[in-house]
């Protein structure tokens, strides 16, 4: 295990979280084509940093910045990792920065339309995802999963805890696409509203079957239990997002608190997904298929 | 197929996906508002029989307060200010005279008319749109200017014309460009300061008017006619109301919006 290559995976997807903050923080100032020129801007690498320009200038170079990192750890990854879909990951994510990239271009150069900036929102989620799976796959508690795998536990119940996992990252990331949506005004409220409610659900009963049938295995048990509180700490800014606009509703836009809980909403919400994303990969590790392969000495499938 | 392979494809559907929901460009605009400039028989109104339509615009009701503009982040548009700036939603005057209201013809015009060869004028001062309502032909040239020391874009929001972004430093020359299709209370920002905005209104015909500060409107040159004339305010409800004017004729159409 190379430590100092999960902490620069670590440290890139800090960045990445850093930069969707950015990027929320372009959309909530409305702040999108305060640049009207791509890749450069005004003609400059570093135009006057003022208005709307410090953020949507902001935002470009802390993606050429994460950009840079992602070419980094993904030629570490293919020079240090012994496992090839790991590597491949890597070479995905350098993949999906660079379609980032050029869907961030795009809004530019098309004037925001709707489906590249919705598709910008969600590529970022999905890039986040992989960064964060990139640094829990080489963290020192995964290495030990590796080493001490231990029996694998049977995946008893309908639907299987494996399935009903996946279900919630494709809720969270569906949830996150109607979010994307209704902040660029092609959707309303109400699908997102349902969407919290169906997300919500899933999450409890996700927590419900490790609570009842794995509460012995801390290495499910507190990612299931880190993805509630967040769900949960996610609705009350989702509702405050809500309420802000709804009362200051009329005012000269953007004030500063209504910058404040949208960014933390969006914010939360990528980090619900990488949470999700990382419970998935943890029961998909530790439990078998049904009550067939109870006793298997089990390496994860994919190690 | 391997993951990669998998991802790869799914990458490039997204893209094309995209691209192809993009907008168009603005070649295609240019091409449009050249061939709208076809040769044409345009109507002469006749200064003998011409009519018009004025009257005033009234709100009813407490006006709502104005929001303040914060321009603390902007030195270079607070300085331009000595005292608190708010925002122009609802400019009421001295009995409820309501002004920034765009009054037009909205029915009962007939055939095309030349359009004016003079521009429209929208300047940016102390980091608001001056004027913040203006009104020009389908066309006709708008100018935009910039007189503050600090940048600024130009974005107006249409829904049937050619959506366009354009940046403008304080010593640019003017930004001309005109707009081909009818559309009434486009709103135009700025995305360097979010507070700015102003609505233009593109009219195919003459027959228009903003109202003043003492909320009074006059549209002259009317050909004798039944017209619906409609009265748009960017925060109240739109109103119309018939109006039949016959030969040399000055009619009296008042609006009374309510506060709400």
């Amino acid at each position: 295990m190379n430590l100092h290559l999960h902490r620069f995976a670590l440290f890139t997807a800090f960045s990445t979280l850093c930069l969707i903050i950015a990027g929320a923080l372009v959309t909530s100032n409305d702040a999108g084509l305060s640049v009207p020129d791509w890749p450069l801007s005004y003609g400059q690498l570093m135009p006057p940093m003022i208005g709307g320009i410090f953020y949507e200038h902001g935002h470009r170079m802390i993606a050429s910045f994460v950009g840079l990192l992602t070419i980094v750890l993904a030629v570490w990854l293919w020079k240090a990792e012994s496992r090839g879909w790991v590597k491949k990951l890597g070479l995905a994510a350098i993949g999906a920065v660079i379609a980032q990239g050029l869907l961030g271009g795009m809004t530019v150069i098309f004037l925001l339309p709707l489906a590249v900036s919705v598709s910008h929102a969600c590529l970022a989620q999905l890039f986040f995802c992989m960064i964060v799976s990139l640094a829990w796959l080489t963290s020192p508690s995964w290495q030990r999963q590796r080493e001490e795998p231990g029996p694998r536990l049977p995946d008893r119940g309908a639907p299987p805890l494996r399935a009903l996992c996946l279900t919630a990252n494709a809720a969270v990331f569906l949830q996150l696409l109607m979010g994307a949506a209704l902040r660029h005004k092609g959707l309303g409220i109400i699908p997102h509203l349902f969407g919290a409610v169906v997300v919500a659900a899933l999450v409890v009963w996700v927590m419900a079957r490790v609570g009842t049938q794995y509460s012995g295995r801390p290495e499910i048990l507190r990612w299931a239990l880190l993805l509630n509180g967040m769900v949960m700490l996610q609705l009350v800014l989702g509702a405050g997002t809500y309420w802000i606009r709804e009362i200051t509703e009329g005012a000269v836009q953007p004030l500063l608190p209504m910058v404040l809980l949208t960014v933390a909403h969006v914010a939360a919400g990528a980090l619900i997904l990488a949470v999700s994303v990382i419970l998935s990969i943890q029961v998909h590790a530790r439990l078998g298929h049904s009550t067939g392969d109870m006793g298997k000495q089990g390496v994860p499938a994919a190690t | 197929m391997s993951f990669l392979k998998i991802l790869a494809c799914s990458t490039a559907a997204f893209l094309l996906f995209a691209v192809g929901c993009g907008g168009g460009g603005e070649e295609a605009a240019t091409q449009e508002e050249a061939a709208s400039e076809a040769a044409v028989e345009y109507v002469k109104v006749d200064p003998a029989t011409a009519g018009s339509v004025s009257g005033k615009v009234i709100l009813d009701g407490k006006a709502p307060s104005n929001p303040r503009i914060n321009m603390s982040a902007e030195p270079d548009c607070g300085g331009l200010h000595d005292s608190p700036v708010r925002a122009e939603v609802a400019v009421v005057g001295d009995g409820g005279a309501l002004a920034n209201v765009f009054v037009w013809v909205k029915d009962g015009i007939e055939g095309k008319f030349e359009v004016p060869s003079t521009s429209v004028a929208l300047n940016q001062k102390g980091c608001i749109y001056t004027p913040h309502v203006v009104a020009l032909r389908s066309g006709q040239v708008l100018s935009v200017t910039n007189s503050d020391p600090t940048t600024h874009n130009v974005h107006p929001l249409p829904l049937v014309n050619r959506e366009w972004n354009r940046s403008q430093t304080p010593d640019a020359s003017p930004i001309e460009r005109t707009f081909s299709r009818q559309e009434i209370m486009l709103p135009v920002k700025c995305n360097i300061h979010p507070w700015m905005r102003a609505y233009i209104n593109v009219v195919a015909h003459p027959f228009f008017a903003i109202t003043g500060a003492d909320g009074s409107f006059e549209i002259k040159g009317l050909p004798p006619g039944t017209y619906t004339i409609e009265a748009q305010h960017e925060r109240f409800d739109a109103q119309e109301m018939s109006v039949t004017v016959g030969a040399s004729e000055s009619k009296q159409a008042d609006f009374t919006f309510s506060a709400g």
